[in-house]
Order: structure tokens, then sequence, then C-alpha cells
């Protein structure tokens, strides 16, 4: 069951729905009746968000594989790897990375649709010992897409994973990050942020696996919801038997800014293992009115001190954004949306 | 400069304040003291247009503009200028930022030109070294881990930054030591002009001997029920509300 086959098999009864508990709050199977016909080859016209910051640049169009991203034990490098839907047919694509020991990748992803396409990308991410990646994602689907994203990641001992995924939603958009965590020294920092307006929906997913001892897992989720949208946060950190003194920290917080918005949350912690640290932390509320009338009293009108206030709540996430000018794109993309 | 007249004001239903009139004339300072619970935050609130604090009756004017019909925003950019009695910690937003941000807003609402970023450095230098407050400190999210006495000079701060017209002072000695009290207060009577008022809202009289008021109010019950010269601060510390609580 999974979205890349019912896009294969052109299949509705292979689509993941609210039958899967992984699914419930993003149920593909109950919204599709029938899956569009397959997207027909494109060409990219327009700009994609990271350009301009020197990365090596890989588009993928209208679903197929990437050229792989291969970076050789000891290098760096900064790729952009963009997955792009044009028009309203249906696709998948795949793409797959590969960091030596003690190589370094900044990965600058990002998906861009236009229509109302069915989309579904699959990445495989695998890091040597040593080696360090941070991956930013940045998805700004159309309102009308269903855009599907799910990434593997497999890392070695002493090797570190950072990833920061920013969304703004889509008719159903979902980001999903599975980890596999050897422990041993390896360090994952996962940290999300979502802004979303109008009947717009994200979910971000993630799984940690912890199998090794000495393992450290930190996770950041922030999210500002308005209208009608929906944000899901489902994360899950699963510390296995033997993986002793794991450190596993893991916060979502959300930001509800109208009456007819939702936010649904499932912070998991599976813990087989002694002598760990896990510890969660979720909270879904409204603005702080004090403080926003504090910022009133100052003479900042009320929109303004909104914006204000709810642009520090996101930027305690994407200042831990290492690259540079990634950082600056991710700064006026949110505010950008929460300005709008 | 402004004049109260007849106001009353009701939170959760329940009527705080019951018929207060005060008129402070331009370049006076008037001092407002009374028992807790006489409703002096209430007053505070209502001034400034803080939600929840609903007028039921009466007129509230600065320079015979009707403030109760403005936003809390707009009647900040008239001049309006509250120093609270609890600051907010604001997550996030460098002290630097926020004031910033506000000075040109109201710059905004008056028609003004925002200002330009050296020239706000330059004056927040200016006034931060006044009051001795480390410049880096503004660097730092506005009042997140301040202590009581950094955060009241914090608030006198973006009093001397934004240079209101008109200043409402809640309970600004609670939680000062003597000296952060002397620091607070010069920088209170920096801004003493024959063109700004202010507001002076305390419940003891040790603030008055460092910022010395034209007149003392006491309100109690709602109301204000005396009025007379700073001798009457005197006389209230030595005697008391006691008697002032069962007038009203």
């Amino acid at each position: 069951m999974s979205l890349a086959s019912a896009i294969r098999d052109r299949d509705v009864g292979e689509l993941p729905g609210k039958r899967d508990e992984d699914w419930r709050w993003t149920d593909l199977r109950g919204l599709i009746r029938a899956l569009p016909e397959p997207s027909k080859p494109a060409e990219v016209a327009t700009a994609g968000p990271f350009d301009g910051l020197g990365a090596e640049v890989r588009v993928v169009v209208n679903g197929g594989k990437a050229q792989p991203v291969v970076v050789a034990p000891g290098q760096s490098a900064v790729v952009a790897l963009r997955f792009v839907s044009r028009g309203s047919g249906s696709h998948a694509a795949a793409a797959e990375v590969s960091v030596g020991a003690d190589a370094r990748l900044q990965l600058l992803e990002s998906y861009e649709s236009d229509g109302g396409s069915v989309s579904q990308a699959s990445l495989t991410l695998t890091l040597a010992q040593g080696a360090v990646v941070e991956r930013i994602v940045l998805a700004q689907d159309s309102a009308d897409a269903v855009s599907v994203s799910q990434a593997e990641v497999t890392l070695s001992t002493t090797a570190s994973f950072q990833q920061t995924i920013l969304a703004s939603g889509a008719r159903r958009q979902r980001l999903e990050t599975r980890v596999l965590h050897p422990g041993g020294g390896a360090e994952v920092r996962l940290d999300g942020v979502y802004l979303l307006a109008e009947k717009r929906h994200s979910d971000q997913t993630t799984v940690v696996t912890h199998a090794g001892t000495d393992g450290v897992t930190a996770q950041l989720t922030k999210g500002v919801v308005r209208d009608q949208a929906r944000g899901v946060f489902q994360g899950r950190i699963v510390v296995e038997e033997g993986a002793d003194r794991t450190d596993a920290r893991m916060g979502h917080h959300a930001l509800i800014l109208s009456d007819r918005a939702e936010v649904d949350a499932k912070p998991e912690l599976e813990i087989y293992a002694d002598d760990v640290a896990c510890a969660h932390g979720n909270t879904v509320g409204a603005l702080d009115e004090d403080a926003l009338f504090y910022a009133r009293q100052r003479g900042m009108p009320e929109a303004e001190a909104r914006a204000l206030l709810t642009e520090a709540f996101i930027g305690e996430v994407v200042d831990r954004i290492g690259h540079d000018g990634a950082r600056e794109v991710v700064r006026a993309w949110v505010a950008d949306r929460l300005r709008a | 400069m402004l004049k109260v007249t007849d106001l009353h004001a009701a939170v959760d239903g329940k009527e705080i304040l019951k018929g207060l009139s005060l008129d402070v004339p331009a370049g006076e300072v008037h001092a407002i003291m009374g028992p807790n619970g006489a409703g002096k935050s209430t007053l505070s609130y209502v001034l400034t247009g803080r939600e929840g604090y609903e007028v039921t009756a009466g007129s509230a004017s600065l320079d015979g503009e009707d403030l109760l019909a403005l936003a809390p925003d707009e009647r900040a950019a008239r001049g309006v200028f509250l120093s609270f009695q609890y600051p907010l910690e604001i997550p996030g937003v460098p002290a630097l930022t926020f004031i910033r941000t506000a000075l040109n807003a109201q710059r905004r609402a008056r028609g003004e030109d925002e200002i330009a970023a050296p020239a706000f450095l330059k004056l927040a230098r200016e006034k931060a070294a006044a009051l001795r407050i480390d410049f880096d400190m503004l660097k730092r999210s506005l009042n997140v881990g301040f202590s009581g006495g950094e955060k009241k000079r914090m608030e006198i701060l973006q009093m001397a930054i934004l240079s209101p017209r008109f200043l409402i002072l809640d309970e600004t000695d609670s939680g000062l030591d003597i000296d952060a009290l002397r620091i607070v207060s010069d920088g209170v009577n920096a801004l003493r002009a024959p063109e700004r008022g202010m507001l002076v809202i305390t419940h003891y009289q040790r603030l008055l001997d460092y910022i010395k008021p034209d007149r003392v109010h006491v309100l109690a019950g709602g109301r204000i029920v005396a009025s007379g010269g700073p001798e009457l601060a005197r006389e209230l510390e030595a005697r008391g509300y006691e008697r002032y609580e069962a007038a009203a």
C-alpha cells in the first residue's frame, strides 16, 4: 500500500488511507476517486527557491529518476535538488544520495507544483562514517496538488544528519522521514516548520529508530495554521533493545490562529532500552494575548504585532539552519507567508 | 492634555471604575495612589485600550481627541505610553528589533518617515547609556531572563526612545532596589517637559520622593476620593488608606 505503487499500477485500491494507522490523518484513499492520467514530460521555466546560492542543480520534472548525488569521501558539496510537478497528471520520482566517509553535503531540496498533480518522491540517503549532511526541504506546492515525499535515511556511526523541512501545505501534502540511527556517536537533528492557510493540509511524519548505543536525536517542529487549514505532526522515536544511553528529545509546538483550523499531533516514544534520556513536549495554542497587547501598546498595528510574534515563534527553528544563504531564503519565505 | 470624565469601566461584567474624573494638564505630573484593588491598573488598561476592559460610561480624551474610540496602537501613535507593572517577555524578538519596529509603526501612523538603521542605533546607544543599560543586552530577546529591575529599566528605555507625549507609569517602583529606583526615576525626570503629561500610579509614597508630583489623587472604590498637593502623599504614607476606603 503506497502512493508510489498506486501511481505505478494506476490502482486507487493501493492508496494509503484511514485504515493505515500512519495515514489516518492524511487519508488519500478517501480523497482520490480516480488517479489522474500519467504526467507528460515538461520543461521547467521557473526559478527554484535556492537558485543563486552556488549549488549544483538537479531537476526532476513530472517524475523519473534524478541523477544520483554522490559525494566522495572527504569531499564537500552543495546540491539543489528540485522536484517539479507541472500540470495535473500523476507521477512518481526518485533520488539517491550517498555521502562518503568524512564528506559533507548540504542538500537544498524543493517541491514545486503548479496544478492538481498527484505526485510521490522517494529518496534514499546513505551516510558513511563521519559524514555530515544538512538537508533543507522547502515544500511549496500548489493548493490543488497531492504531494508526498518519503525519505529513508541510513546513518553510519559518527555521522551527522541535520534536517529542516518547511512546508506550506497543499490539497494534501506529506513529508515523511525515516531514519535508521546506529548510535555510536551519530547525531540527528530533525526540524520542521509548517505555515498553513486556506484549506491547505500538511503532514510531517518522522520515525527515528535508535539501533545502537550512544545515539543523539533532537527534534523541533513548529507550525502556524489559520483559516481552515490542517497541520499534522507524527513523530515517533524508537529506542531498540540494547540502544542504551540514547539521548532523544522531541518538541512540537503549534499556533492555531482561527477557530476552524486544526492541528493533529502524535508524539510517540517507544523505549526498549535502559538508561536512556528521552523527552517530548507538545503544545497547541493561540498567540499570547498579553504579549500582543504589549506590542500594540508600543504602537504596532494588530497585524504587524501578530506577524512579529509568529515570526519570532518560527524563528527558533529557522535559526538552527546551518547554510547561511538557505537560512535567509527560508527566513524571507516565512515572513512572506506570515505577512500575507 | 488628558481629560477623564465620569469614567465607568467593567471587567468580566464587574464594575471597577465608578465615575472617575481626572484632569492632567500638559507639563504636569500627577500621582494616583490607592489601596490594592482600588482600580489603579484598570485605569491604566482602560486608557490604553486593553481588550476585556469595557467602558460603560464616561469619556477620556487627549488634547480633545477621544481616546476611547481608538485602537491601542493608534493611542500609542498619538503619544500614549504605558510602562507596565509586569513587562512582558518576548522570546525570539531582540529588544532592538522590537523597539525599532514599534518606533517605525508609530512614525508611519503619524505620516512621518521611518527612522534609518544607523540613526536608530545611535539613538538607542545614547539612551541606553543614560540608563546604564549594557548595549549588548538590547541584542537579546526582549525581557527574556531579565531581572525585575532590568525589565523596568527596559520600559524606561522604550519610553525614552519612543518619546511619548503622555506617560502612564504603573507601579514602576515595584521590584526595584534603591539604586535601580534612582536610575529609573532619573530617566523619567529627564522626560519631564512643558508639552508632556505624566500619570504616576503607585501604592507607596517612596517613588514620589524621586519623581515629584504636582498633584496627588487618592483612588479608592473606583473613584478619585481626594486630591491635593505633594503633602497628600506623605499624609497617606503616615496614616494609610483606611479612612479613604471608608469614604469610598
